[in-house]
């Protein structure tokens, strides 16, 4: 069954901010943890930026929903299996190292896949990403700085980095694959070809492990599944968080 | 210390659509109105001003269109613009958030830029240069400083640390 071109729309960009918000949340789980002062506020400060990216994409998609819902709604009122963001954005932080791997591998990731969407028919859609690509340019010189340094820093630091990106890799994978809905909105130009940026995502982060004296990894396996709401069991945990005080009290203003 | 400022093309067509503005009178009411965030910098210093539109008897509509995108400040700035306008008598005010241009700091006009570097911060250019001592011998600390929109850096001069406003 194929859905209607609304229903696509609204599923596709529901994902987007899905992926988002749970990054967003993740991120600020370092606020007043951060390994020092500066860097708790760049961690605050990168939440933040995804955050309001989640908003922008809620909002968008809830107008496109067309059912009275808001963003709130599709924040806080929607349960673990109907969230689809990808797999790599809910998993823990672990520690420091595990943060830095996973948000490089994103921005990469973001700058090649907002680049195209920045060309999507939908001008919704390319107004948005015109905004979110300057920031993850940003984000991406920082995550790309701290790969070096702690790459080739001391033989920990080296360490906590290759486990990570060991750990890390096998969800890399899950970024490039289409769902159904991404399919069919290709052909009317509003959303990116995913499958089309992993040769250019690869040489750019194999050109900089290697400088920073890290390995790709060899091993082939690949998780994937959140995209249709199969999770780790991470983000039910992440979720009663992110939405206790809103099923406490529905409604409920600052 | 650099303070020859030069307008940039994207301020030089702000400033020509204020200029050509059917109601001027309503720009300079939002002169008032400043980021909560760099106090002495007005929202039309910034750059995040983009339209006033009067078209009585609707009201009047006004344009905003956030730095970044989790910009915390935008909710308070429309507030603000709405009370500004109440004040001069104007009651039915409408503040719609575009992300249509996307905000950059070439919008920043030449007395927003001094207007930061009197506040001690540093404002966008290609060279940070202190804005306490003018020195040029600075280094950054933090890729992001107090809000998402500046960096936090350091005068190897004075020793003084300082936000740097990201250009962006």
């Amino acid at each position: 069954m194929t859905n209607t071109y609304n229903d696509a729309l609204y599923q596709y960009v529901l994902g987007l901010a899905d992926d988002a918000l749970i990054l967003g949340q993740r991120t600020s789980e370092w606020c007043s943890r951060g390994p020092f002062l500066e860097e708790d506020i760049s961690l605050s400060n990168l939440a933040l930026d995804y955050i309001g990216r989640a908003r922008m994409f809620y909002q968008y998609a809830a107008q496109v929903e067309g059912l009275g819902r808001n963003e709130d709604d599709l924040a806080y009122f929607r349960d673990e299996r109907a969230f689809s963001n990808l797999l790599i954005n809910e998993l823990p932080n672990y520690d420091f190292a595990f943060s830095i791997v996973r948000q490089y591998f994103i921005d990469v990731h973001a700058c090649l896949y907002l680049e195209q969407l920045k060309r999507s028919s939908d001008v919704h859609l390319a107004q948005v990403a015109e905004k979110a690509i300057k920031e993850s340019r940003y984000h991406l010189k920082r995550s790309e700085t701290w790969v070096l340094q702690l790459g080739q820093g001391t033989s920990e630091s080296h360490e906590r980095m290759q486990n990570a990106i060991d750990e890390l890799w096998g969800y890399t994978g899950e970024m490039f694959l289409m769902s159904e809905v991404e399919t069919q909105l290709l052909t009317s130009g509003v959303c990116v070809d995913r499958s089309a940026l992993q040769v250019s995502w690869s040489a750019q982060v194999s050109r900089h492990l290697s400088v920073s004296t890290l390995a790709v990894p060899e091993q082939q396996w690949n998780v994937a599944g959140g995209r249709k709401g199969e999770h780790s069991e991470h983000l039910g945990h992440i979720l009663a968080e992110l939405q206790i005080v809103q099923r406490s009290y529905p409604g409920l203003q600052w | 210390m650099q303070t020859i400022s030069v307008v940039t093309p994207e301020y030089a067509a702000r400033h020509a659509l204020r200029a050509n503005s059917a109601c001027r009178a309503l720009w300079e009411i939002l002169d008032s109105v400043f980021d909560p965030e760099l106090p002495h910098v007005s929202i039309w210093d910034l750059g995040i001003l983009v339209d006033v539109q009067d078209s009585c008897p609707q009201g009047v509509k006004v344009v905003v269109t956030p730095t970044y995108s989790g910009c915390p400040a935008i909710d308070v700035i429309s507030e603000d613009i709405v009370a500004a306008l109440n004040d001069a008598g104007i009651t039915e005010v409408e503040v719609q958030v575009s992300l249509s241009p996307a905000w950059n700091t070439d919008l920043i006009s030449p007395a927003g830029k001094m207007a930061m570097r009197n506040q001690g911060i540093a404002p966008p250019s290609t060279e940070v240069h202190c804005p306490l001592c003018g020195s040029e011998n600075t280094a950054v600390i933090s890729q992001f400083g107090s809000t998402a929109c500046k960096a936090l850096y350091r005068c190897h001069s004075c020793q003084e640390p300082f936000d740097y406003f990201k250009e962006f």
